[in-house]
C-alpha cells in the first residue's frame, strides 16, 4: 500500500487500567478519503482506543501514525493540533454553560458552528441555553458540530447514532460521504451493523483488546462481521455449574412486568421469571436495560406498565417497597452500593436496618447470619474494617452477600462479574445457580454472552427499548444472541 | 557501616511503629494532648492544678460537650446544624419563662422547642432537600428574629430562671461534681450506645458513607435525617436549658460563642464533616481540650486579639494533625 495514502495508523498501541488489560496491541490503518467502522463485542476496547487517540489518555505502549509521521498525544489539544476531532459517547460539554460559553472554551468559531448547525437541521438553537436543558441528541449535534468547525483530517465518532433521530442519522451520513469525496477520513465506532453496511468502506474489529480482523465492507455481510467479533473459538468456559441442568424444576411466578414503559429508553417490555430460574438478559450497551433494572429496582417510577410481585400487582416508589417484597438489587457498579468506611460486618447487615422497628435493637442473631454468608461467600476479612480496601472481586461479594443476610425472592444483577477475576467469576456462578435451586428468582444481565448458557436458563434479549427475542439458554449461541442483540433477524 | 545502618534503621523502625500506634489509637493522641494543655496551664496558673480547676474546666465543657454532640450526630450523616447556639437560646428563654410553672414544666418546655425546631429543620433537609447549612443558617437567623421580637411580650421573665435548673446549671453533687457534667455524662452514655450498639446508629453512619447504598439497601433516608435533626434540636435545647441554669438569666448570647466551637470539638475529635467517619468519644475529648484552651488563653492575660487567633490557630492545627495522623494508615 502507498505510505502517503494513510492519513492515520496505529502500531501495538497497549493499555491496561491497574489489572485489567483494555488493549493487549491494536495495528489499524486509516487511508485517506476512508469511513472506517471500528467495531467489537462490549468491552472489547474500543473506547479506550478512541480515548488515546484522542489523547485523553495515554497509551502505555505501541505508536501512533499520523500522515506517516510519528505523533505522541499529551493532552486532547495535541490530537486536535494534528488535526484529529472526536465525538465522545458522552456529551464533552459542560451542563452548567450555555452552548456559546462552551464553544468559547473549546476557541471554536461560531459563524463555522453556526453553519455546521444549520447543516444538521439545528440552525434555530438558541446558544444561549444552558447544556444541561437540552436534550441528549441535540447535545450530540453541538458536539459533532463543534467537532467538524475545527475542519479535522479525521473526525472519530463514538456511537454518534445511538442517540439520533433516523432523520438526524441521515443527515450525518450526508455529511460523512461529503468529507470523503474531499480526501478526509473518519472513524466510526457503532452497534448498528446496518450503517456500517451502508457507508463504511473498511472495518476493524477489535476482540480482547487486539485487531482480529480488517475486512473490506463491500465484501462480507452482518453476518460474518458478527462472527468476526466473536472469533471462531470462544474461550474454552467453565463447566461449573451446568451439570444440573437437567433435575431443574421451577415454581410460582416470582416477578412479573406487562407493558413496563419508561419515557424513552424502556418501550412495553414484558416478561415474567419463576422462582428456581435465572432470566438472562443480554442487550448491547445503552438499549436501555440499565433502566429497566432502575425501573424493577425501584429507584425510578415508571411511565405505564405493571409489575406484579407473586401475582400482585406493586407499585414501587422507591428501593425499600421493591425489598420489602423480597425484590433486590446487585447494581452494575458496585461502588454505589458499598459503604466504602464501614466495615465487612456493617455492609453486610446493612438491609437488616431498614425497617423502623430495628433501629433500636440489633437482632439477636445479626453476627451468625453475617458470618454465614461470609463463609458461604469466602469473603476475605483480612482487611475487613473498611471495605474500600478490599479486592474488586471481594467487594462484589460483599454487595452479593448482603441480601443472602437478609433474605430475598427475586434477585437483580446487573453485570455482576465485570472487571472481576475468573476464580471469583466460577464462585458467583456457583452462588446463582445454587440460589436458584433453593428458590430464588434471578434475572441476571450480562455483557459477557458465555455467561447466557454457563448460568442461565432462558434468555431475553433486549433491543432499542424493547423485548426483541426469548431464546433456551440450552440452544443459544454467542452467535446467534449477538445476532439477536444487533436486532437481526436470528436463524438467517 | 552495616552496623551503622542498622542502628539507623533501627530507628526509622521505632518512628514507624510509634506512627502507627498514634494513627491506630487516635483518642489515646488526643487525650495527651489534653493532659498536655492541662499541665501547661497549670504551670503558668498554680491554682489550676486542683478539684476547682478541673471542675471549672467540666463546667465550662458539658454545654460545648453536649452541643458538640448534637453536631457530631449530624456530622456522621454528612450534615450540620448551624442553629444549635439559637434553638439553645430559644429553649433557656423558654425554661426562664415557664419557671413560674415549676422546674419540670419549664424544662419540657424548653425541651419541646428543641424538638420543635429540629423537626422543622429536619423536615427541610430530609423531606424538601435543602442543603442542611442553609436550612440550619437561615432557621438561626428566624429564630433570632423572633426572640429578639418576642423578649419582652411573649418570653418575657428571662431572669426569674427555677432554681432546680439553676442548680442544675451552676450547683455541684455533694460541692464537686458538677450536675451539669452529671447530665453530660448520660447524654454520652446513651448517643455513644446508640451509635455503637444500635440500628439508628448503624444507619447514622451508613447514610453518611454513602446515602446511594443505604437507599439501594431498601433504607428511608429521609427517617434516619429527620431523626438526627430532632435529636439535635433536643440536644442543644439540653445545653440551652443548663445554660440558663448556670447564668441565671437569658440574654440573645447567651449560646452564641459556642457555635464554631461545637463543630470545631466534632472535628478536633475526628468525626468527618463529610460523613460515616468518627464518633463521640473523640468529640469528648474534643470538647474539653477546647475548654482547657479557653482557660489557658485566658490566664495567659495577652488581650482579645490575640488569643482569638491563638485560638484559631490551634484548633487549625489540631484539625489538621488528626487528619494527617489518621490518613497514614
Amino acid at each position: 500500500m502507498n505510505q502517503s495514502q494513510v492519513l492515520l495508523a496505529t502500531q501495538g498501541v497497549a493499555k491496561a487500567y491497574g489489572p485489567v488489560v483494555a488493549l493487549r496491541g491494536v495495528d489499524m490503518t486509516v487511508r485517506r478519503g476512508e469511513i472506517h467502522a471500528l467495531l467489537g463485542a462490549n468491552g472489547a476496547g474500543k473506547s479506550t482506543l478512541v480515548k488515546i487517540l484522542a489523547g485523553v489518555q495515554p497509551a502505555d505502549a505501541g505508536k501512533v501514525y499520523v500522515e506517516g509521521r510519528t505523533v505522541q498525544f499529551h493532552t486532547p489539544a495535541d490530537a486536535i493540533a494534528a488535526g484529529i476531532a472526536t465525538v465522545f459517547q458522552d456529551p464533552a460539554l459542560i451542563p452548567d454553560l450555555t452552548v456559546a460559553h462552551n464553544l468559547r472554551l473549546s476557541r471554536i468559531d461560531e459563524a463555522k458552528f453556526q453553519a455546521w448547525l444549520e447543516r444538521f437541521g439545528l440552525g434555530k438553537l438558541d446558544l444561549g441555553a444552558l447544556v444541561r436543558e437540552l436534550p441528549l441528541e441535540t447535545l450530540r449535534i453541538v458536539d459533532l458540530a463543534r467537532a467538524a468547525a475545527r475542519a479535522p483530517h479525521v473526525l472519530l465518532l463514538d456511537e454518534i447514532t445511538a442517540a439520533l433521530t433516523a432523520d438526524q442519522a441521515e443527515r450525518v451520513f450526508d455529511l460523512l460521504t461529503e468529507w470523503r469525496a474531499q480526501g478526509k477520513s473518519a472513524v466510526l465506532i457503532t452497534h448498528r451493523l446496518a450503517e456500517v453496511m451502508r457507508i463504511c468502506d473498511q472495518a476493524t474489529i477489535l476482540r480482547d483488546g487486539r485487531n482480529v480482523a480488517e475486512l473490506v465492507t463491500a465484501e462480507v455481510d452482518e453476518h460474518q462481521l458478527v462472527e468476526a467479533m466473536l472469533g471462531a473459538s470462544v474461550e474454552p468456559m467453565l463447566k461449573t455449574t451446568q451439570d444440573a441442568t437437567a433435575t431443574r424444576r421451577f415454581g410460582e411466578t416470582a416477578l412479573e412486568v406487562r407493558g413496563l414503559t419508561d419515557r424513552h429508553h424502556v418501550r412495553g417490555v414484558s416478561f415474567a421469571v419463576r422462582s428456581g430460574e435465572i432470566l438472562g438478559l443480554v442487550a448491547l450497551e445503552g438499549q436501555g436495560q440499565d433502566r429497566l433494572f432502575d425501573l424493577l429496582s425501584g429507584a425510578r417510577r415508571p411511565a405505564a406498565g405493571e409489575i406484579l410481585v407473586a401475582g400482585k400487582p406493586c407499585r414501587f416508589h422507591s428501593p425499600y417497597d421493591a425489598v420489602r417484597r423480597g425484590v433486590v438489587l446487585v447494581p452494575g457498579d458496585r461502588l454505589i452500593a458499598l459503604l466504602p468506611n464501614q466495615s465487612v460486618h456493617h455492609n453486610l447487615a446493612l438491609p437488616l436496618f431498614n425497617h423502623l422497628r430495628r433501629w433500636l435493637r440489633i437482632p439477636a442473631d445479626e453476627r451468625p447470619r453475617v458470618q454465614r454468608a461470609i463463609e458461604r461467600l469466602s469473603i476475605d476479612v483480612r482487611a475487613a474494617s473498611q471495605v474500600r480496601r478490599l479486592s474488586g472481586g471481594n467487594q462484589q461479594k460483599v454487595v452479593l452477600g448482603r441480601w443472602l443476610v437478609s433474605g430475598f425472592r427475586t434477585l437483580l444483577c446487573f453485570d455482576p462479574t465485570r472487571g472481576i477475576d475468573i476464580q471469583t467469576k466460577r464462585e458467583i456462578y456457583a452462588l446463582l445457580r445454587e440460589l436458584a435451586a433453593q428458590g430464588a428468582a434471578i434475572v441476571l444481565y450480562t455483557s459477557e454472552l458465555a455467561e447466557i448458557s454457563l448460568v442461565c436458563d432462558r434468555a431475553l434479549i433486549m433491543h432499542d427499548g424493547r423485548i426483541v427475542d426469548e431464546q433456551d439458554a440450552a440452544t443459544a449461541t454467542e452467535s446467534s444472541l449477538l445476532k439477536a442483540a444487533h436486532g437481526l433477524e436470528v436463524g438467517v | 557501616m552495616s552496623s551503622e545502618s542498622r542502628v539507623v534503621r533501627g530507628r526509622v523502625g521505632k518512628e514507624r511503629s510509634l506512627q502507627r500506634w498514634a494513627a491506630e489509637n487516635p483518642l489515646a493522641v488526643l487525650a495527651g494532648v489534653f493532659v498536655l494543655l492541662f499541665l501547661v496551664t497549670s504551670a503558668i496558673q498554680p491554682g489550676f492544678f486542683s478539684v476547682s480547676g478541673v471542675r471549672n474546666t467540666l463546667l465550662q465543657a458539658a454545654p460545648l460537650g453536649i452541643l458538640a454532640a448534637a453536631q457530631t450526630v449530624l456530622m456522621l450523616t454528612g450534615g450540620i446544624d448551624l442553629s444549635v447556639t439559637m434553638i439553645a437560646t430559644g429553649a433557656a428563654y423558654v425554661a426562664a419563662n415557664q419557671s413560674p410553672n415549676g422546674a419540670a414544666i419549664a424544662i419540657l418546655m424548653g425541651l419541646l422547642v428543641g424538638l420543635i425546631v429540629g423537626s422543622m429543620n429536619g423536615v427541610g433537609v430530609a423531606i424538601f432537600r435543602v442543603n442542611p447549612l442553609i436550612m440550619t443558617l437561615a432557621m438561626s437567623s428566624i429564630l433570632l428574629g423572633l426572640f429578639t421580637a418576642w423578649t419582652q411580650t411573649v418570653l418575657a421573665g428571662s431572669t426569674q430562671v427555677a432554681p432546680f435548673i439553676r442548680m442544675l446549671g451552676g450547683g455541684s453533687w455533694m460541692g464537686s461534681v458538677p450536675y451539669s457534667v452529671v447530665v453530660w455524662g448520660g447524654v454520652a452514655i446513651a448517643l455513644i450506645w446508640l451509635l455503637r450498639r444500635s440500628g439508628w446508629g448503624r444507619l447514622i453512619y451508613a447514610i453518611g458513607d454513602n446515602e446511594t447504598a443505604a437507599r439501594l439497601a431498601g433504607v428511608r433516608v429521609w427517617q434516619v435525617r429527620l431523626s438526627a435533626y430532632m435529636l439535635s434540636g433536643v440536644l442543644s435545647a439540653i445545653a440551652g436549658i443548663l445554660l440558663a441554669g448556670r447564668t441565671g438569666a437569658v440574654d440573645l448570647q447567651l449560646a452564641g460563642a459556642f457555635l464554631l466551637p461545637s463543630v470545631a470539638a466534632a472535628v478536633i475529635g475526628g468525626t468527618s464533616i463529610f460523613g460515616g467517619m468518627g464518633g463521640y468519644s473523640g468529640t469528648i475529648l474534643g470538647a474539653l481540650i477546647l475548654s482547657v484552651l479557653n482557660s489557658l488563653l485566658t490566664f495567659l492575660n495577652v488581650g482579645q486579639a490575640i488569643q482569638q487567633m491563638v485560638y484559631g490557630s490551634i484548633v487549625l492545627a489540631l484539625a489538621w494533625g488528626y487528619a494527617s495522623l489518621t490518613r497514614r494508615s
